[in-house]
């Protein structure tokens, strides 16, 4: 389980490009054909480093005692219920109305058991309030509790200065106010914040053409649509371009957004495998070969929905390969770069760039201007045929109100300044400071003996915990050393792989790095983190070894 | 005592093997023989299932073509011309180059352009810049938003309150958080598309009811409370919801809820209520539709609302009691999944809010401005006003339709352009047709209520008819309408079809079914 993405495949391709890179011939004929297919095509900048991705599999032991933790809380769950029930142990928790007593309850009991007796543990290490913009540092509002984290009680102190490796500002473009932002604040006084509107009735502003103009530059395709929410953008424009008859071919850890849309659209939705290209492949044939189960017609269209960069396991798509994969079967692809747009490429375009293909390869392109541009909101880019379809059927722009105009200008002047559209080269040296940054932060932590997930150029670092005692301990004593982590447990990842997910930014400075690497590395010997048993000395060639290593 | 008695048993069956005839032994290994050729052969051929050949396959991979991912879409759609407002969206605005009175937003308390949420959102934007790059529970949770939740929870009288930050998200992820497959939610037949997105996703059974018929709803109510009498067992563990519509975004009527709160304790369902329009324009103090009928507001188990409207800001809540509400932080996909609402929205929101509560006038000055549209669009013919007359959103619709549907826009849009020429800026009601038909269709076809044909033949002598008046119409209220003290209150009028398509099934051949209007 520890290895999602099915072994197998995912380090087929990493030798194969391995040892594509090394010049020799391969074995592996499917992969490799496709892989040189697209070199046939003609792309002078295709990646042609190896892809270097890792998710090594826990010992045994740890696994043991993560299932043997979850068995003694969820005991320990029944043990307490039980004394709620006799009125022995207080119970916290909100009850239902006298009057309404007689009602078929609101909620079943075992769906709030989890909730009641694990989350409400180490529920201090979620939805922590900042007092500050989330920049590479950030004000935690201290708050404790008298319940045991049933209610908590802001103490008004205020915890400094924390370092912030939590949220998805990888660029830096999410910070308080500086006269870059003037343009921002202009627009904030000129137009003020609603727009009270739709898109189809009296809500279209100059500024949000505007921005779709400068979304179609930035990605070099035709034309591009924006919306007022990224998770909406997905949930709400996929039912308009598939349907029932049409076929969905979704990763199995696509972001809900994504499976919401997909549910949302009426199609048919079949899940392959994380980054498994001969998973996919096999269902695409099977689709196109079979069509629709028992009807037996021809399916009408096959979309593949991916991502860029994964959020929770920081794996990039196999791009190239799905790519060829998606003109081989006639399927159309739809990529969300929710987390990739801005953060890999070497200008920042998103994993298009960074594998050196073209836009025009991707049917969709979808994106969210919530983590690199420091703003909100997603966009959805493409030919202009699919753009002109959307704008008239998207269920956004007839019935959701429009981007806050402020919010719009903000991701003008970020993508203007990626660009270098601002006079200056900083955009650019924020995109490489960035890709600096995470080789650091993952070097560092792979010789640590930490195992980290994903691909060694994701900024999005996953570290595995395991245990949810130790996801507490983590997040608890890091913040008491002022560094601000997300951890993530069950249900937003499976249930034994509970992590610590770190977002590094270009905002980041090398101390700052620094400074965290060295209490993780306490924090490791303190909590017995270092899993992994392909510990790496430092030394500068790091990569000539790692794709060997990963599967077990 | 048990091994000897199995030891003289099995003895006795050695005995008796050999004193049994051989055809017995002959047929009786036969018979074993055939078992494990049973067990061990395929129960069925699969000889008219024959496999395809590699060949083959390669074949029909080549051979399938897709339909193309998007439809080609016709230049003049209207959506893809539509108006482009330069500047700030407010009660002037100048929609493409040419500067109109604002009647097509919602932004009915005129906060949009205040100075003081300005000044709100410009501080906010100072301490906190623009976005929050992450989700309420990894960082994004700013003490803007939490100072907000208390002051809604506070504003509406309730214990808790939760904001979402995209208003469509707000009632399509509350009503999947609470309903799931199984559950029955009951809901009006002209309920907005965000609640039918909400109900898609909840993939709960969905009962319709006629447009503010409590009789149609007691009528689906008793007939599911006969069905839980026949099977107990699932009754106890079906959730029933009823989910309407303060005042309606499709009608601009007002919901029963006096009647409805009856109905609710009756049969023991749930409500859940949308107060996009009303919240903030609806009740002594703008607390909506609850306020406007004197109900205390836990009666009402969740109301949902949108601060796009009223607030004139971006994002949504609910509200309601902490049992219900909380639920909302784990399990709300909206709001789990998604980055929380910019600081400086919520800064705005704020700001509106202290507004709202220390000008209570403001909703009287809106009230009477609504009644005095309502009056002052009466008796143009071609043209009549659907929905209530405190209601901010007028309808105007044709008293006769062309007959269809795409007629009536047209017509709809030329007194609209009409209208724009004259520096009024007016919209047609958009819908996704094809979509808001999603729903099974109902039960009963109202295409009766059709208006009658009074103003004459319809098309270019209606639209004659209404080009006199309409010039006239919006200037006459607007000196009305801004003469008034405080300068509050743009109504938003929007012009409609002579058949709204929403949720009314109508047949091919049927096409003018004029709903239930």
């Amino acid at each position: 389980m520890a290895n999602p993405g099915g072994g197998a495949v995912c380090n087929g391709n990493l030798h194969n490009h391995g040892k594509q890179s090394d010049g020799s011939p391969s074995g592996n004929c499917v992969k490799n054909g496709i892989v040189k297919e697209a070199q046939q095509n003609g792309r002078p900048h295709f990646y042609d480093k190896p892809i270097v991705e890792s998710f090594e599999e826990a010992p045994l032991h740890v696994m043991v005692f993560t299932y043997l933790g979850y068995g003694l809380g969820t005991l320990f769950g029944y043990l307490r219920d039980f004394l709620r029930s006799c009125g022995i142990e207080k119970c916290n928790a909100a009850i239902e109305r006298e009057e309404q007593k007689d009602f078929v309850p609101l909620y079943q009991n075992f769906e709030n058991f989890y909730t009641r007796n694990l989350y409400m543990r180490i529920r201090d290490n979620w939805n922590r309030p900042i007092c500050s913009a989330p920049g590479s540092r950030f004000d935690v509002m201290e708050r404790v509790s008298d319940d045991y984290n049933w209610t908590f009680r802001f103490t008004g102190r205020v915890i400094k200065d924390v370092i912030n490796m939590g949220s998805y500002n990888f660029l830096g473009l999410a910070a308080s106010y500086d006269e870059s932002m003037r343009t921002v604040k202009d627009v904030l006084e000129e137009y003020g914040l609603g727009v009270a509107s739709t898109r189809h009735e009296m809500g279209t502003l100059d500024k949000h053409e505007e921005l779709e103009n400068l979304v179609a530059k930035f990605l070099n395709v035709e034309a591009a649509m924006v919306f007022g929410m990224g998770f909406a953008t997905n949930s709400m424009n996929i039912p308009a371009l598939v349907g029932k008859g049409c076929l969905i071919l979704s990763d199995e850890l696509n972001h809900a957004s994504l499976v919401l849309g997909a549910r949302l659209s009426g199609a048919t939705i079949r899940i392959f495998k994380h980054n498994n290209m001969q998973s996919l492949e096999k269902l695409l044939r099977d689709a196109v070969i079979y069509g629709q189960p028992r009807i037996r017609r021809a399916w009408k269209k096959i979309l593949i929905l991916v991502e860029g960069i994964y959020s929770m396991e920081g794996s990039i798509v196999h791009l190239p390969q799905i790519v060829a994969l998606k003109k081989k079967y006639k399927a159309y692809l739809y990529i969300d770069e929710a987390h990739s747009i801005g953060s890999v490429g070497p200008t920042g375009r998103g994993v298009v760039e960074f594998f050196g293909l073209d836009p025009r390869d991707v049917d969709v392109l979808m994106g969210t201007f919530t983590k690199s541009f420091g703003a909100a909101g997603g966009y959805i880019a493409g030919r202009k045929d699919l753009v002109d379809y959307l704008r008239a059927h998207s269920h956004s722009a007839v019935y959701a109100t429009s981007m806050s105009p402020p919010v719009a200008e903000q991701i003008i002047r970020s993508m203007k300044f990626i660009m270098g559209l601002d006079g200056t080269t900083q955009g650019l040296q924020r995109v490489r400071q960035l890709a600096k940054n995470t080789r650091y932060f993952r070097q560092r932590l792979n010789e640590m003996g930490f195992i980290i997930y994903g691909n060694e150029e994701s900024p999005v670092i996953p570290l595995l915990l395991y245990m949810p005692a130790k996801v507490a301990a983590f997040a608890r004593h890091l913040l008491n050393r002022k560094i601000g982590v997300v951890v993530v447990g069950f249900p937003a990842t499976p249930l034994a792989e509970a992590r610590a997910r770190f977002c590094v930014s270009a905002a980041h400075t090398r101390e700052m790095l620094d400074m965290v690497l060295e209490n993780l590395d306490e924090m490791g010997d303190l909590l017995q983190l270092k899993y992994s048993r392909h510990r790496k000395s430092a030394r500068p060639e790091l990569y000539d070894e790692t794709s060997f290593e990963l599967d077990d | 005592m048990a091994t000897a008695a199995e030891q003289w048993v099995l003895v006795e069956m050695v005995q008796a093997l050999y004193e049994a005839p051989a055809y017995h032994l002959i047929l009786e290994g036969i018979l074993i023989l055939w078992i494990i050729r049973l067990l061990f052969s395929k129960t069925y051929k699969l000889q008219e299932r024959s496999d395809l050949t590699v060949k083959e396959k390669e074949e029909l991979i080549e051979e399938w073509q897709p339909e193309p991912l998007v439809p080609p879409i016709s230049k003049d759609h209207p959506a893809l011309n539509y108006n482009v407002v330069s500047g700030p969206p407010s009660h002037n605005i100048v929609v493409n180059g040419k500067k109109c009175v604002n009647f097509a937003s919602f932004n009915f308390l005129g906060l949009l352009d205040n100075p003081r949420v300005k000044a709100a959102a410009l501080a906010s934007l100072k301490k906190y810049g623009v976005g929050t790059c992450g989700p309420r529970g990894f960082y994004g949770t700013f003490d803007v938003h939490l100072d907000l939740e208390d002051r809604l929870a506070k504003f509406m009288k309730t214990e808790e309150a939760i904001i979402y930050s995209y208003g469509f998200a707000t009632i399509a992820s509350a009503i999947p958080a609470y309903s799931k497959r199984g559950d029955i939610v009951f809901v009006d037949r002209a309920a907005c598309f965000a609640i039918q997105k909400g109900l898609q996703a909840s993939r709960s059974d969905i009962k319709l009811f006629q447009h503010n018929d409590m009789a149609d709803l007691e009528r689906l109510l008793k007939e599911q409370e006969m069905e839980d009498q026949k099977n107990p067992r699932k009754a106890r563990v079906t959730r029933r919801f009823i989910v309407v519509e303060g005042l309606y975004m499709n009608t601009g009527t007002i919901c029963p809820l006096p009647e409805l709160v009856k109905l609710k304790y009756k049969y023991k369902a749930r409500i859940f209520l949308e107060e996009s329009l009303s919240f903030g324009v609806l009740g002594e103090h703008g607390r909506g539709v609850t306020e406007h009928f004197g109900i205390s507001i836990d009666d009402i188990d969740l109301i949902s609302a949108n601060m796009e409207n009223s607030l004139a800001s971006i994002g949504g809540f609910c509200c309601g009691r902490s049992f219900v509400i909380d639920h909302q932080r784990l399990s709300g996909q909206g709001y789990c999944f998604s980055a929380s609402l910019p600081p400086l929205l919520a800064a705005a929101a704020i700001e509106a809010l202290n507004i709202m509560e220390e000008n209570p006038g403001i909703f009287l000055v809106l009230k009477e401005k609504c009644a005095r549209i309502h009056k002052a669009l009466q008796g143009i013919s071609g043209l009549k006003v659907v929905g209530e007359s405190l209601s901010p959103a007028f309808h105007l619709q044709l008293t006769d339709s062309t007959g269809s549907r795409d007629k009536d826009v047209k017509l709809l849009q030329e007194i609209v352009n009409h209208c724009m020429d004259r520096s009024i800026a007016l919209t047609q009601a958009r819908y996704l047709e094809k979509e808001e038909k999603c729903l099974p269709p109902p039960r009963r076809r109202t295409g009766e209520s059709r208006a009658h044909d009074q103003g004459g033949g319809p098309g270019c002598a209606a639209l004659g008819r209404v080009l006199g008046p309409g010039g006239r119409l919006p200037r006459g209220t607007r000196t009305g309408l801004w003469s008034l003290p405080c300068d509050l209150g743009e109504a938003c009028v929007y012009l409609q079809g002579g058949h709204r398509a929403a949720w009314v099934w109508t047949a091919p051949n049927h096409e003018e079914d004029a709903g239930y209007f």
